[in-house]
C-alpha cells in the first residue's frame, strides 16, 4: 500500500525517471507558482480520473478503452480549467493553453493504462497522488532555480541582493531545456551513489 | 497573402511548436535516434496537424459555437485528433502498405502528441480565420518536422562523442534541444510582432 503511493515520489517519479509529461513541465516553470499551480491541477486530474477509470474498470470494452479514458481525462480537465479561471484569473490567464494540455499528458493516460485500469480503487488512488505529487515536487524545483536565476526571486519575493544580474536566459526557453537536461544528470548521479552504499 | 506567409514563418520557424512553446516534447526525445524514422514520423505528423487544424476550425465555428457548447470543447478536440489518425492510419495502410510499415507503432502515437492538441487551441485563441487556420497547422507541421529531423542529424553524430555518464540519453538531449532553442531565436527578428 506505502510503495503505491511512495514510488511516485523519487523511484518512478514521473519527470526525472520516467521522462513523461514534459511539455508543460518545461512551458510553465518560469515562476515556482506557476509550477505549483500546474502540479496541483494536474494531480487532481489524475487522482480524478484514477478513481473513476478504476471505478468502471469491468465494463469498459478492451477496443475502445483509450477513447473512454481521454474521454473521462478531458472531461476532468474542463472541471479544472473553469475552476482555475473563476478563483484564479490571474494564474489561469499566465499558464494559458497549457491547462487544457494536460489532456494529452502521457502520465495520465500512462497511470490509467498500466495502473489504474487494472486495480482497485484505492490502491489507484494512492497511486495516482503519489505520482501527482512527485510532479508537483519536481515542478517546484525546476520552478524555483528558474525563478531564482532568472528573475532573482522565489514566489515573487525578491531574495537575491542588488549586485545580482537576473539571467535572462533562464527565462526562455533554451534556460528550461537545459536546467532539466542538468536535473536529469544530478538525478542520475544520486542514485547511482545511493545504489552503491546498497 | 501577405498574412498568411508571415503565420507560416512564424509557426515554423520563429516561434517553433518544439523549441519555443515546448509541444511536442516527448516524441521529440523519444523518436530523435535515427533520421529515417524521424522524417517518417515528421511527415505523417504534419499531415494530420494541417487535417486536425481544418477539422477542428470547422467543429468549433460550424457546430459548437452556434449550438452553445464550447464547454464541450476540448472532449471535442482529442475525439476530433483520434479519429484523424485512425482515418490516416487506415487510409495509408490502403494506398501503401510500404509506408504503413515503414511508419509502425509511430501512427497511433500521435494521438497522444500535445503539438496537434496545441495547435487546435492555439488556433481558438488567437482567432484564425478558416484559410489562416489551415496555414497556421501547415506551418506548425513543418516546424515540428524541422525540429525533429534536426536533432535526429545531431544525435547520429553524438554517438561517437565521449558524454558525462549520468547524462547519457535524456539528459544530453535535453541540453542540446537547449542550444537548438538558443539557435533558433536567432531568427527572432525575421518578422516583426
Amino acid at each position: 500500500m506505502i510503495k503505491d503511493f511512495a514510488k511516485g515520489l523519487w523511484r518512478e517519479n514521473p519527470i526525472f525517471v520516467q521522462v513523461l509529461g514534459t511539455c508543460p513541465t518545461l512551458a510553465v516553470t518560469t515562476k515556482a507558482l506557476f509550477g505549483l499551480s500546474m502540479g496541483l491541477a494536474t494531480t487532481f486530474v489524475v487522482i480524478s480520473s484514477s478513481v473513476v477509470i478504476s471505478m468502471i474498470r469491468r465494463f469498459v470494452p478492451e477496443q475502445v478503452r483509450i477513447a473512454m479514458f481521454t474521454v473521462i481525462i478531458a472531461t476532468f480537465v474542463t472541471a479544472a480549467d473553469y475552476f482555475l479561471k473563476a478563483n484564479f484569473y490571474t494564474i489561469s490567464k499566465a499558464l494559458g493553453p497549457y491547462v487544457p494540455l494536460i489532456v494529452v499528458n502521457c502520465i495520465i493516460l500512462g497511470r490509467a493504462e498500466a495502473f489504474a485500469s487494472k486495480r482497485p480503487v484505492f490502491r489507484s488512488f494512492l497511486d495516482a497522488l503519489g505520482m501527482g505529487l512527485g510532479f508537483t515536487c519536481a515542478l517546484i524545483v525546476l520552478g524555483s532555480i528558474r525563478e531564482i536565476l532568472g528573475s532573482g526571486s522565489l514566489f515573487g519575493v525578491r531574495i537575491m541582493g542588488k549586485g545580482f544580474t537576473d539571467w535572462i536566459v533562464m527565462v526562455l526557453p533554451a534556460g528550461a531545456f537545459i536546467t532539466f537536461g542538468l536535473l536529469v544528470g544530478l538525478f542520475n548521479v544520486i542514485n547511482n551513489k545511493v545504489k552503491k552504499k546498497i | 497573402m501577405i498574412d498568411l506567409i508571415i503565420i507560416f514563418i512564424a509557426a515554423s520557424i520563429t516561434s517553433n511548436f518544439v523549441l519555443a512553446y515546448f509541444l511536442g516534447i516527448c516524441p521529440f526525445i523519444g523518436v530523435s535516434n535515427k533520421i529515417e524514422s524521424a522524417v517518417g514520423l515528421g511527415v505523417a505528423t504534419t499531415f494530420v496537424m494541417a487535417m486536425a487544424a481544418t477539422v477542428t476550425w470547422i467543429v468549433y465555428h460550424q457546430i459548437l459555437v452556434p449550438f452553445n457548447l464550447i464547454f464541450l470543447q476540448y472532449a471535442a478536440f482529442i475525439m476530433v485528433i483520434a479519429c484523424l489518425v485512425q482515418f490516416v492510419e487506415m487510409v495509408i495502410k490502403k494506398i501503401s502498405p510500404a509506408l504503413y510499415k515503414a511508419l509502425g507503432i509511430f501512427l497511433p502515437l500521435i494521438t497522444t502528441n500535445c503539438a496537434v492538441l496545441g495547435l487546435t487551441l492555439f488556433m481558438v485563441l488567437r482567432n484564425y480565420k478558416f484559410v489562416e487556420a489551415v496555414v497556421f497547422g501547415l506551418g506548425a507541421g513543418v516546424g515540428f518536422s524541422l525540429a525533429l529531423v534536426l536533432m535526429a542529424g545531431i544525435r547520429e553524430e553524438l554517438e561517437y562523442a565521449n558524454i558525462p555518464e549520468p547524462l547519457k540519453g535524456t539528459g544530453i538531449t535535453l541540453i542540446l534541444a537547449g542550444m537548438l532553442a538558443l539557435a533558433f531565436m536567432g531568427f527572432g527578428g525575421l518578422i516583426s510582432g
